[in-house]
């Protein structure tokens, strides 16, 4: 185990977009070309060194998705797929990321390969950390919904330290909503995703022609690491696969460094 | 008060092991533990359970429905209750009931109850329950996030269908039907009475209470932890200038009936042991799905764990908890009130208490449960019947039900044949 990363070097800038009437976080920090990021599981409740070290080579901006940390309750106005897809189409375009490069994990990589895909011009590279999205019978995503509270943080990342360090109350800090919003972060992502995971979106990956890198944890428990090919071959675009040892699910909470190189690599 | 019979249909045959080698009642429970040849028999026993509670002379009978569950032999309690219809003649048929978001159309439910209603002359009670989420979010794969919302629009659109007497089209947010235009339609009008079964949710409340409904408590732990829930349900009751007729609400409990005391606890020992060992051995991973409780309950749990004064069940985290404290011998399970056990003077003054502390007019007795035989389900309600049930009936006399049902007269309904099979051909 090692010592969980949770001093951040940076303090972001922070706006709000407005889409359906709810507003939604933006954190932008560093310089240089934008990177769009989109949180995974779980949100971010707080500002992580992971997007510290895509700081320090790009203007990193970071906008909440709609139920997750940050993103009020715009989860509860959306019903359909087209809801989702269209309502994060404005909030990239609001907080200025149009044309960007973007990067998603899990279930924000689902929704950044949508992007990418019904909108090409929208999208100048895209990295995608272990994207929900797909379901295969035969190789089943876990159920990240049907779990013993205990089993979470070691489902999601590798060093279990990194999930309950994200998801801990500040120090001080006993107000009630905390629990609350973590909890909506996470129906923010049934919502969407309910049951399976399955969206369709191998339908609409042979639409994305933005080159693709799809980032892997080496020990990711959620997603299966056959859906890296799955989503390889069926993206239009040129696409590699890269592996990062040591890391679960949220590969950006257990290995900031070496998920943020592999990135910035590709973006270049 | 009204006093009503209420059968869980459980499976009877789950192992001795069953809790150390399996994980859960619900949702997974394996299907090799299911033995179909068995099952005939145990549904037409708790079907005659049934018939035998409406002949001693309760005011209801009661179905509950239940997916993928080894204490719920139910998914569908209407088909049960229509049968029931066509083998009892004045005793009121409480389907608790159909868990309106599972149904696509929502209007097969108004069909089907109605189907009911129509069948049993008027005596239908139609619960609508929200569901578990064992049931719902697990088993059926609804979504928690939209779950109660999906279940109030059903609720508009079943309400509307009972109601409206020319086909309409329905717009709504989940639902879209161009047609709609139920038949049969049911005899009770406007409609059956409407129940909701609930947790401890106070939006439920305040639901019930704008819709002029019943709330039922239907909790497995008996009177002494349904007491902070049922104060908080009549708190909300005043708050919201409602009276405190007690048949506003409705209230589970498990009863064990004997000669003494002491018969009571060796006879139910062991089916009390079975539910509270098996049939609640339920994995806590199925308890809480996101969205499912909303905001406003969870904030209520959080305060009320810091003031230690919450009702466990209002809170996801403690749900969980709860799961692995229940008590599972018969000493905890009785001192705990979970099941009410004694001679029928001692039943008597203990149910007249929960009938009064509680202030509840619909007290729902399950007085069959966990591997409980026929033979002793029948001595038990027979008993309750003929010892207990009358010195219950006056409680809450000075009170009027206005939710329960109104059939058609007796001299105007359907006289079913009896059934003596090989012989009506031969009669013709």
């Amino acid at each position: 185990m090692t010592k969980p990363k949770t001093s951040p070097k940076t303090s972001p800038k922070t706006s709000t977009v407005e889409v359906n009437g709810f507003s939604s976080r933006v954190w932008t920090a560093g310089s240089g070309p934008k990177l769009g990021f989109l949180a995974g599981f779980g949100g971010l409740p707080k500002w992580v060194p992971f997007l510290d070290a895509l700081a320090e080579k790009r203007t990193v901006v970071v906008p909440s998705l709609p139920g997750f940390p940050g993103g009020e309750r715009g989860h509860t106005v959306l019903d359909s797929h087209l809801d989702w897809v269209l309502a994060v189409r404005e909030i990239l375009h609001k907080a200025g990321l149009d044309g960007a490069d973007l990067a998603g994990s899990s279930v924000g990589a689902a929704l950044a390969a949508e992007m990418a895909a019904i909108w090409p011009q929208s999208v100048r590279r895209l990295a995608l950390v272990a994207p929900f999205g797909l379901f295969d019978e035969a190789d089943p995503p876990t159920d990240p919904w049907a779990q013993r509270p205990p089993e979470v943080p070691a489902l999601f990342c590798a060093d279990p330290k990194n999930w309950e360090a994200l998801k801990a109350p500040p120090e001080g800090h006993n107000d009630p909503e905390w629990p609350i919003e973590q909890v909506r972060a996470s129906e923010a992502a049934a919502r969407i995703f309910w049951p399976l995971g399955n969206t369709r979106l191998e339908k609409r990956l042979p639409l994305i022609e933005a080159p693709t890198l799809l980032i892997w944890g080496g020990e990711d428990k959620v997603m299966p690491r056959s859906y890296a090919e799955r989503f390889a071959q069926a993206i239009k675009g040129r696409s590699e696969i890269r592996v990062i040892a040591g890391a679960g699910h949220l590969a950006e909470l257990d290995k900031p460094d070496e998920t943020a190189a592999a990135i910035l690599g590709w973006m270049n | 008060m009204k006093l009503m019979w209420f059968h869980l249909m459980p499976y009877t045959d789950l192992p001795d092991d069953f809790r150390e080698k399996n994980p859960s009642v619900w949702v997974d429970i394996h299907s090799s533990l299911f033995d179909p040849r068995r099952a005939h028999h145990m549904y037409n026993d708790f079907m005659d359970e049934l018939e035998f509670a409406a002949e001693c002379g309760f005011d209801a009978i009661c179905v509950n429905e239940h997916h993928s569950n080894g204490y719920g032999l139910m998914p569908s309690p209407n088909l049960i209750a229509s049968s029931l219809a066509r083998r009892t003649t004045d005793t009121a048929l409480c389907v608790l009931g159909n868990s309106l978001a599972l149904y696509n159309p929502p209007t097969r439910v108004a069909e089907e109850f109605a189907m009911i209603d129509v069948i049993s002359g008027g005596r239908l009670i139609a619960g609508f329950p929200v569901g578990s989420p064992m049931d719902t979010c697990y088993a059926y794969g609804q979504n928690p996030s939209m779950l109660r919302e999906r279940y109030l629009e059903a609720h508009d659109l079943v309400v509307k269908a009972w109601t409206a007497p020319d086909t309409f089209a329905f717009n709504g947010r989940y639902n879209q039907q161009r047609y709609v235009n139920i038949w049969p339609r049911p005899v009770q009008r406007p409609h059956p009475p409407i129940w909701i079964p609930g947790g401890g949710s106070v939006e439920t409340w305040q639901w019930c209470a704008e819709m002029d409904y019943v709330y039922c408590y239907l909790s497995y732990y008996g009177y002494k932890a349904g007491q902070a829930t049922m104060t908080g349900f009549w708190d909300e009751m005043a708050k919201l200038g409602k009276d405190r007729n007690p048949y506003r609400a409705g209230f589970l409990q498990f009863v064990g009936v004997a000669e003494t005391r002491r018969q009571a606890m060796e006879l139910y020992a062991e089916p009390a042991e079975y539910f509270y060992g098996r049939c609640l051995h339920i994995d806590p991973r199925f308890a809480g799905p996101p969205g499912y409780a909303t905001e406003e309950t969870q904030r209520r749990g959080i305060k009320g764990m810091v003031s230690q004064a919450a009702d466990a069940s209002r809170d996801t985290a403690r749900y969980e908890t709860k799961f692995q404290t229940l008590a599972r011998e018969m000493d905890a399970i009785v001192d705990k009130g979970y099941v009410i056990i004694g001679s029928p003077d001692e039943v008597v003054e203990q149910l007249t208490e929960v009938a009064t502390n509680l202030n509840v007019g619909h007290l729902m007795m399950l007085l069959q449960f966990g591997n409980m035989n026929k033979e002793l389900a029948k001595y038990n309600t027979r008993l309750f019947a003929e010892k207990v049930l009358p010195r219950l009936s006056h409680v809450h006399s000075q009170w009027e039900d206005h939710w329960w049902p109104q059939p058609m007269q007796r001299a105007e309904r359907a006289a079913p044949a009896s059934f003596q099979p090989g012989t009506m051909a031969a009669a013709e």
